[in-house]
């Protein structure tokens, strides 16, 4: 059976691109756990930097679906 | 080279329902990208929400309000309360002839309530055997992480008066 070499390489690409998102999800969900606990600990200078912090985060998430979206497009039409 | 996806010619069910294997590995990655893209973006709508909450948060501004007469409890004695409001239960602790401490009882670990532990001195969680200090509120050991809020107080013409909920920080 032949495989496509561009098929693998946007396999290979996309399974890179979902562990990043996941180690920038680990991260977000420990920021906001601390941040969280910082909050409740009457701490509220936290909540800011915890806020842009998230966001950057989503941002490069979302970024990343969004290559995972093209490259998925690219390869499968052509 | 643009960002985002280029349109299907073909119809959506055929494009998400592929009949070939190969199409079937890039649609299931790209639909598990997007679940874990939406789960950031809640993270990030929960450090929000915290960010809202700390910005509309005001300084407390309790009530006054009797808690127990002098000397109604003896040394080493508790009397439980509710302040600032009837949902918040706290305990007063009588630590010497004429000093008194109050506490809310809601351990900060996990809510249990705290009880006074007059052999050990200590104000004790026994859901996780959270230990807090009865001097200050402040975690001696176990789970929590925090100290427990404590309860001014005002000795005033035989009465002792709750004036408000000091936390740490604020």
């Amino acid at each position: 059976m032949n495989i496509d070499p561009r098929q693998t390489r946007g396999l290979t690409a996309i399974d890179g691109a979902m562990v990043l998102i996941v180690v920038l999800l680990m991260v977000q969900i420990w920021l906001l756990s601390a941040t969280l606990e910082s909050y409740l600990a009457g701490h509220r200078e936290a909540a800011l930097p915890g806020a842009i912090i998230s966001g950057v985060l989503f941002a490069a998430c979302l970024g990343l679906y969004l290559f995972v979206d093209r490259v998925d497009s690219e390869v499968r039409r052509g | 080279m643009s960002w985002f996806r280029r349109r299907s010619s073909a119809p959506l069910w055929q494009d998400e329902f592929s009949v070939y294997t190969a199409d079937e590995r890039y649609v299931t990655r790209r639909q598990f990208t997007k679940f874990l893209t939406l789960t950031s973006f809640a993270m990030f709508a929960g450090n929000l929400w915290i960010l809202v909450r700390s910005w509309l948060r005001k300084p407390g501004a309790h009530s006054r309000q009797t808690v127990a007469a002098a000397g109604e409890i003896p040394v080493g004695g508790v009397k439980l309360f509710s302040y600032p409001t009837p949902e918040d239960p706290c305990i007063l602790v009588r630590t010497g002839d004429d000093s008194y401490v109050a506490y809310s009882q809601k351990c900060t670990h996990l809510s249990c309530a705290v009880y006074y532990s007059k052999e050990q001195n200590h104000l004790e969680c026994p859901c996780h055997q959270g230990f807090f200090s009865v001097a200050d509120g402040s975690v001696l050991q176990g789970p929590p992480q925090r100290p427990l809020p404590r309860i001014a107080l005002e000795h005033s013409g035989g009465q002792l008066i709750a004036l408000g909920v000091e936390e740490e920080g604020a």
